[in-house]
């Protein structure tokens, strides 16, 4: 029991995580269905940047927020210069432009900070905040899991209450009838990427955070095929969807493995991608997606 | 001249190799209704296209006396040109009210919210539905919400592009009906495509028949009623 117990811990702190990351690509996905490779490798340079600022003797969360207004400004410069002037119905170029973005970025951060794991500062209180039985809640998973509501909250405050937030969703519904409402199609995909990366950055740093990881430019490699499962769980389209994807992925991913003495750690991918083909197979828009209806 | 408020001229369109709109010549007057005719294929839509700057055009349209040929979508919606696209062009996960917003959004005004008020005394059904997302509606519905839509960013100019497709016939009349009322009480001046000749006619100024691109017929639109040609071809013999 108290092995269960400390199982589920870990895979909120795990689950934390995937579910930033992924609610990062569902904002991009949202509004273009596009799925955004280099998502990952975005939070993974921005995590850097706030390491770096941290090195320079900026006080950590400090470091945190300008690393995300950073990489904010790093993506809106991106979709600027590589995505806009690709049709955004044609996908295949930019999917392809989003893994060469993936390649770059990676290869940038190895140039930069080369391949040594560093330590990341701690960003949350350590220790144990919880011991029931045998089993330890630190206060790491609680504040990892707490920032994860927090942004899930501010986003979806952003995306309802204010004007550019509006324009987004209107975007993501309909693009044709969001331009002729007079809505500035490019500007408003941009403040997506924008937003994204912020939220991704704080993803890849509390997950750099962790007291039993270190950062190198590789961290996010198995993070974002999770982070891309965790998005398809929750339906692509739904932040609170993704929240759930994450949070299944990291129970996959620490109870599943546990329990079934035949997967070995190795296959931890793959059997989150069997639960992915499980839940897709009876809800084919996950947990929270938009069932599309077609009327004919 | 001084009351046109739309004028189109050698226009050209084409979508990839093919040129759709072989260099067509309207206008519509202040106040006007106008309505456009024709078969499928014929350019109706993108003559709309045209002038609300969703594709790429030759020639020359100017509105209220400037230039508007070489200008997005989104400078030509706060010119004063509003465009209620086929199949309605609503935002269906936004609620009803979220979608009289996003109509207002060229808008910094404070009138946005009395206008919404307006919008729904003129449909109470939209009232009663403000918070229900847009997709849940009947199709008649979703038509009075586009309109409701395009009237939020205060056109001068109302472009519909067949309004009374898939709907009832009931919910047709009442909904043209309606814009007659609009165009006599607000002053909204309206260019209609439609298939529907019987009905557009009944209530439009004047009318212009596209076939193949270019306009083969214009005239007042009660002449057009009664010509020979329109009704073989229009309005069923």
């Amino acid at each position: 029991m108290d092995l269960f117990l400390q199982r589920l811990f870990d895979a909120l702190t795990n689950g934390s995580t995937y579910a930033l990351i992924a609610v990062a690509m569902v904002l991009i996905f949202k509004a273009t269905t596009l799925i955004n490779f280099a998502q990952g490798e975005q939070a993974m340079l921005g995590a850097f940047i706030v390491l770096q600022l941290w090195k320079w003797g900026i006080p950590m969360w400090g470091a945190v927020v300008i690393g995300m207004i950073f990489s904010g400004i790093l993506a809106a410069c991106l979709e600027r210069t590589f995505i806009r002037k690709f049709d955004p119905a044609d996908h295949l170029p930019l999917v392809i432009i989003t893994l060469g973005l993936f390649l770059v970025i990676n290869a940038v951060a190895a140039i930069v900070w080369r391949f040594d794991p560093l330590s990341f500062p701690q960003l949350f209180p350590s220790g144990k905040a919880v011991t029931i039985g045998d089993a330890r809640l630190s206060w790491y998973s609680i504040f990892a899991f707490g920032s994860c509501l927090l942004v899930l909250f501010i986003l979806q405050t952003l995306l309802t209450k204010t004007k550019i937030g509006l324009a987004f969703r209107a975007v993501s519904s309909n693009l044709e009838s969001s331009r002729l409402c007079g809505i500035k199609i490019g500007k408003t995909l941009q403040f997506g990427w924008a937003l994204a990366a912020a939220a991704g950055t704080l993803g890849a740093s509390i997950y750099a955070a962790n007291p039993v990881l270190q950062i190198e430019p590789t961290i996010m490699l198995r993070a974002l095929i999770f982070s891309i499962t965790a998005a398809a769980l929750g339906g692509l389209d739904s932040l609170w969807g993704a929240l759930i994807g994450g949070l299944t992925i990291g129970f996959v991913q620490s109870v599943v493995v546990q329990y079934i003495p035949f997967i070995p750690n190795e296959m931890t991918l793959a059997a989150a991608v069997v639960v992915l083909l499980i839940v897709l197979t009876f809800r084919p828009s996950g947990f929270l997606g938009t069932k599309t209806v077609e009327r004919v | 001249m001084k009351n046109t408020l739309l004028d189109v001229d050698e226009l050209k369109a084409t979508y990839g190799q093919m040129e759709v709109l072989h260099g067509i010549k309207f206008h519509v007057q202040r106040n006007e209704i106008v309505v456009i005719l024709g078969a499928n294929g014929a350019g109706k839509t993108t003559t709309l296209r045209a002038i609300s700057g969703m594709v790429e055009t030759t020639g020359r349209i100017t509105f209220n006396g400037d230039s508007i040929t070489e200008l997005g979508p989104d400078y030509i919606v706060g010119k004063g040109i509003a465009h209620v696209p086929q199949g309605r062009g609503t935002f269906p996960e936004l609620t009803v009210e979220e979608n009289l917003k996003v109509g207002a959004f060229i808008r910094s005004d404070n009138d946005i919210k009395a206008d919404m008020e307006t919008c729904y005394e003129t449909y109470p059904v939209l009232y009663e539905r403000r918070l229900q997302s847009a997709g849940s509606l009947s199709g008649g519905e979703q038509q009075m919400l586009a309109v409701s839509r395009a009237l939020m960013s205060k056109p001068e100019l109302l472009l519909l592009d067949e309004p009374s497709l898939g709907l009832a016939p009931q919910i047709v009349e009442g909904l043209f009906a309606r814009f007659k009322t609009m165009n006599q009480d607000l002053g909204t001046t309206m260019l209609i495509v439609e298939q529907n000749a019987q009905i557009a006619l009944a209530m439009a100024d004047r009318g212009y028949v596209l076939e193949s691109g270019e306009i083969a017929v214009e005239g007042e639109a009660n002449l057009l009623v009664n010509d020979d040609a329109i009704r073989k071809a229009y309005l069923g013999g």
